[in-house]
């Protein structure tokens, strides 16, 4: 597998948290979206969903199945990815870019220590 | 069609011979040679095939030993080897006979009909709508999705909502689901519900049994008294209410929605050509029943119920959904729409459990909207208006106890005035009709489609009018325009579909247009694994039209439907036998609906000992998605089981896992066989340890049909298991339901099987249920009886010989087919001693590496060969399960064997790059006849391979109506109304 981006990391439930001081960018990993294969429909919680490490943020959907999305830090959701709502065939075709899925105000690291560089999880999902 | 004129006596003779011998003398039409497809001679080079020596050496080498049971079957009153096919219908004649028809003014939500006849034959009588499996394979299923998408087009247009599902079981389930949306819709964070007390009252009853397992607090009052807070998720109200008023709801809902809680109306199609539809005056939902348009009321069913919303809340919206999308070359095609919203898809995550719904009968109240059109259903309903508006005029005139100030649509409530309750009732027995009593002495007559001037003329009668009463003087008399607040001022149904087959040739052709896109068991074996796609034979589905079965209400008196009480007792006591169970309730709906039955049963036997904390339910990771769902519905918590690699339930995890929850375990769920086909030698150790930890085994009876007359659920040493009558006993699935789902329980669950708060199931009394029972979880006392008459046919015609034959070659059939198909493909699942039970599953992983050839691929590839695809990427992903039934002969089982291995070496030549990976008849197919045909053909393989691709396709083929559909496009724009014409230009 091609190595994924190496600006962020990555969870073992194939999320990619891209952090920037406070601000977290979460998205689905290529190795997830071509499990889910063609995803048809992305709901995140709505601005302003304050949660915990770990919490369910949203949930995709392929024509295969239902996926919960997790965030690994602490924070509350500033935005979401209105492009991704109107067209979820991005996360099929872009998904380190314009598939992104939610901005997050980070409160805390919470368990930012679990994730794994680009590189680990390129070996472990090769 | 009419009954049989042969005397009812004269199977006396026969009842309850155990002779093996016959007689030339003996009936000629005898049964089980038809029901079952190989010849004996086919049997035996069958047999020899698979290595086996008779066809109890095959069960010795597939059953595990010490499970199996002995006894034959007693079938009482049931001859060993079944009766012929005439006398048969003889008997069942005989008890249609003691059902009385009355005219019914009960309404309550059940309202005769008269179902047009062109669809009565062509439709509710046509194999050609009726024995189809839910729409998997949308290619070769066009006809029947054009028809749902009709009903939901309908349904949408009636209740002013813009998206609608494609059926539920009944109002009363349907009110429940609507009410678990609610309550999904809230994040589960607003645990209340609100019904109004005057919707039906089953409704209510169903949804509190519901609410029951949810722990939803339910508040039912006077929708005057409505006062939302924020910890009330929705409130539902019945528009019409059950006693007639049509009420204004606006400015309940506005309160509703300030309190941020949604609102559900219980409503009535024909009622909503004339009034404000619910969506027009601010509900969330609507719910409802379409059993008035043109489907019998069958004593309660099948009929179809409905549900619709808003087009947002589209993923909690319950059932199927039929969208629109395109196929491969851009053409429109339709197709199931989200389907990973399906339970077997999100399991324990799921917020409703239905899976089989009313497919058949949704298509019949389509259709009866395609034959009436909107200005033909309009002038019904005012029909049906004009004579509810004379009738309480002529009540007023004979100074009844009724309301002149209401605004009614078809039901008048009325307190008898210089007669008693009783008075009325008999003067209306006298007559033969069944007025609504209500306890608090008033009496409820709803009129319908049916009603004459005659007919109210005799209910005024009851009350002291004069025969000869002018009708025509009161309608005169009584007629004013509806109030604005009202009456409906927005079209519906101006969609073409509903205004251009008002000719019966033009109907007649378009019913068949759409059977023609169709392949159903009129032309092929349908080999869908665990769907069981048996026969469904003629005689069988004969009396399901019977007016004497079709034309009863669902609450009429008891002494008026003895002929179906016969039928009921002597199924529930074959079924027992059959389960090796104490008891039997006929009331579940569906498969699903008896898993979410006997749970409730579960629980409330724990809950009877003080048992309150066994919420646990221990499922196997193999089980049927609706499973988990149906745990999730009952309030339970799901905990899953390992399977090991071979397929079968992980004993160890289990145990360890019975262990660690022994103090809150409530039950297992178990298949059996398996999902994966096979006959699992751990099972009675399986239910050993669940009850050695205090919890009860739920056995998942999908299979059943590979245990019938060899062993039983009941001795293997479940406490319930569910039968799916839909496949097991032959009635057929209409294309998506109906179906029956009755659970049989140990002695100990007996006294808590489901009840009825209008009329408690009867038989039910003499199994020992009653005190404890829980509450219904069907509108009707028992579920869908008329088709209860085809599982009732088939246990006669086989007789216990005969349906133990049936299930030993049925599991025959698959172990034939999987010896023929083996060198091509794997069989991935078999019991010790190599045998699959009676369905298998092979393996096409391998092919998306050596060819990237997929299921998709195989399946769609097989309607060029003219077959239905077996059951896809289900219960393994990548593989295919097939179960051929007993039903199918020995030279279809040749055909589909022959067909699987033509496209094996098909794949073969990609593999050696004979032909293209990309472009090849796998990855195009289906093949339509406009591809074939084009003048534009660049693939390189012939035409003649891709429509007729072996020998007997040429003398008889079926053409897929479109190219392979695009699942993606349509659930990224979803549509689930009809697409405006210009769409097919
Ligand atoms: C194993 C199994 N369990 C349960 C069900 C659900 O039954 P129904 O569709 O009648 O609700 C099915 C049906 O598809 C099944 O195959």
């Amino acid at each position: 597998m091609a190595t994924p981006p190496a600006d962020r990391v990555y969870s073992q439930s194939h999320e990619w948290h891209k952090i920037e001081d406070d601000m977290v960018t979460l998205g689905l990993t290529q190795f997830a979206v071509d499990q889910l294969t063609d995803v048809t429909y992305a709901e995140m919680k709505k601005p302003g969903f304050a949660f915990k490490a770990g919490d369910i943020v949203g949930e995709v959907e392929s024509v295969k199945t239902t996926s919960d999305i997790y965030c690994f830090v602490d924070g509350a959701i500033v935005e979401t990815n209105k492009a991704v709502a109107d067209d979820p065939s991005l996360l099929n075709s872009d998904p380190y870019g314009k598939g992104w899925l939610i901005k997050v105000k980070m409160s805390g690291k919470g368990k930012l220590g679990e994730c794994v560089d680009a590189a680990t999880y390129a070996k472990q999902h090769g | 069609m009419s009954t049989t004129t042969s005397r009812p006596g004269s199977l006396d003779a026969v009842n309850g011979s155990t002779r093996t011998h016959t007689s030339v003398l003996d009936a000629s039409d005898t049964f089980h040679h038809r029901h079952l497809g190989p010849s004996e001679a086919e049997v035996a080079e069958m047999l020899e095939f698979v290595g086996c020596s008779s066809l109890e050496d095959l069960t010795a080498k597939t059953v595990p030993a010490n499970i199996r049971n002995h006894r034959t079957l007693k079938l009482e009153g049931v001859p060993e080897q079944g009766l012929g096919e005439s006398a048969t219908l003889a008997k069942l004649a005989g008890y249609a006979a003691q059902n009385k028809v009355f005219k019914s003014y009960i309404g309550c939500g059940y309202y005769d009909t008269i179902t047009p006849p062109v669809i009565l034959r062509n439709i509710m009588e046509n194999p050609g709508w009726y024995t189809q499996y839910t729409p998997y394979q949308a290619e070769i299923a066009q006809g029947r999705l054009e028809a749902l998408l009709n009903f939901q087009t309908m349904v949408s247009d009636l209740v002013g909502l813009p998206l609608a599902g494609a059926s539920l079981l009944d109002e009363g389930t349907a009110a429940a689901e609507a009410m678990s949306m609610c309550y999904a819709l809230s994040d589960h964070a607003r645990p209340e519900f609100f019904i109004a007390n005057d919707c039906h009252p089953q409704t209510i009853a169903v949804v509190k049994t519901r609410a029951d397992g949810l722990s939803i607090k339910l508040i039912i009052d006077d929708p005057a008294k409505f006062a939302p807070t924020d910890r009330m998720c929705g409130a539902l109200v019945q528009y019409p209410t059950t006693d007639g008023r049509v009420e204004c709801y606006e400015a309940f809902a506005a309160k509703a929605h300030a309190a941020g809680a949604l609102v559900v109306a219980a409503t009535d199609l024909l009622a909503m050509t004339l009034l404000k539809p619910p969506g027009e005056w601010g509900a969330d939902v609507a719910v409802g029943c379409a059993q008035r348009f043109g489907v019998p009321m069958g004593f309660g069913g099948p009929h179809a119920a409905f549900i619709a919303t808003k087009a947002e809340f589209v993923r909690k919206m319950p059932g199927r959904i039929i969208g629109v999308s395109r196929d491969m070359q851009g053409n429109p095609a339709l197709r199931m729409a989200i389907q990973t919203r399906e339970q077997h898809i999100r399991r324990d995550k799921a917020t409703s459990n239905i899976c089989t719904a009313q497919a058949l009968l949704a298509i019949m109240a389509g259709m009866y909207a395609c034959y009436h059109g909107p200005e033909g259903l309009r002038r019904i309903a005012l029909r049906v208006h004009t004579y509810a508006q004379s009738l309480r005029a002529g009540l007023l005139k004979l100074t009844q106890g009724v309301s002149d100030s209401d605004f009614v649509f078809d039901t008048i409530t009325v307190t008898p005035k210089g007669k008693t309750q009783a008075q009325v009732l008999d003067a209306s027995r006298a007559k033969s009709m069944n007025l609504r009593a209500h306890a608090d002495g008033k009496i409820s007559i709803s009129v319908d489609e049916t009603t004459t001037r005659e007919d109210i003329q005799h209910i005024l009668a009851c009350f002291g009018g004069t025969a000869n009463e002018d009708i025509d003087g009161l309608a005169k008399a009584s007629q004013r325009d509806l109030p604005a607040k009202f009456a409906r001022q927005s079209g519906y149904l101006t969609h073409p579909v509903f205004n251009s087959y008002h000719s019966e040739h033009e109907m007649l052709r378009y019913i068949f247009k759409l059977m023609g896109r169709d392949l159903s068991l009129a032309h092929s074996m349908i080999p869908l694994g665990s769907c069981t796609m048996k026969l469904n034979a003629t005689s069988e589905m004969i009396p399901v039209t019977w007016k004497s079965f079709g034309g009863l209400h669902p609450f009429a008196p008891r002494e008026q439907t003895k002929g179906y009480e016969l039928m009921f007792r002597d199924l529930e006591k074959w079924l027992c036998d059959v389960t090796g169970f104490a008891a039997m309730s006929l009331q579940p709906n569906a498969g699903a609906q008896g898993e979410y039955t006997g749970l409730m049963v579960i629980r409330a036997y724990h809950h009877a000992r003080g048992d309150t904390k066994r919420t646990v339910c221990l499922i196997p990771e193999s089980a049927h998605g609706t499973n988990p769902a149906s745990a999730v519905v009952a309030g339970m918590e799901v905990v899953p089981v390992n399977n090991t690699p071979t397929g079968d339930v992980d004993i160890a995890d289990l145990a360890a896992k019975a262990e660690q929850y022994k103090d809150t375990l409530a039950a297992c769920m178990v298949t059996y066989p398996s999902t994966y086909g096979v006959f699992e030698e751990g099972v009675k150790q399986i239910c050993e340890i669940i009850h050695a930890n205090g919890g009860l085994v739920y056995m998942d009876g999908a299979n059943m049909n590979a245990q019938v007359g060899l062993c039983s659920p009941g001795e293997i040493g479940a406490d319930v298991c569910h039968l799916n009558l839909h496949k097991t006993f032959c009635i057929p699935h209409g294309g998506g339901g109906p179906g029956m789902g009755p659970i049989g329980v140990t002695k100990a669950l007996a006294p808590f099987l489901p009840g009825h708060p209008v009329s408690f199931p009867e038989t039910l009394k003499a199994q020992g249920a009653g005190e404890h029972a829980i509450g219904p979880v069907s509108a009707a006392p028992y579920g869908s009886p008329s088709i209860l008459v085809i599982s009732w046919m088939y246990i006669h015609m086989m007789g216990a010989a005969g349906l133990k034959k049936a299930t030993q070659v049925a599991i025959l059939n698959a172990n034939y087919m999987a010896a023929r198909m083996k060198g091509h493909y794997e069989v991935l699942f078999k019991g010790k001693q190599g045998m699959c039970a009676h369905e298998y599953i092979i393996d096409v992983r391998p092919f998306d590496k050596s060819a990237g050839i997929k299921t998709d691929d195989i399946a769609k590839r097989l309607m060029d060969y003219g077959y239905h695809a077996p059951t896809m990427s289900w219960p393994v992903p990548g593989t295919l399960m097939i179960e051929p039934t007993e039903s199918e002969s020995k030279a279809e089982l040749d055909r589909f064997s022959d067909a699987m291995i033509a496209i094996r070496e098909e794949i073969r030549a990609i593999e050696t790059g004979t032909i293209s990976k990309t472009d090849n008849p796998l990855k195009n197919a289906p093949h339509t006849v406009h591809v074939v045909t084009s003048n534009d053909w660049k693939h390189p393989y012939t035409r003649e391979q891709a429509a007729f691709p072996l020998a007997y396709t040429k003398g008889h083929k079926f053409w897929p109506s479109v190219g392979r559909v695009d699942n993606p496009f349509g659930d990224r724009n979803l549509v689930c109304t009809c697409p405006p014409m210009s769409a097919y230009a």
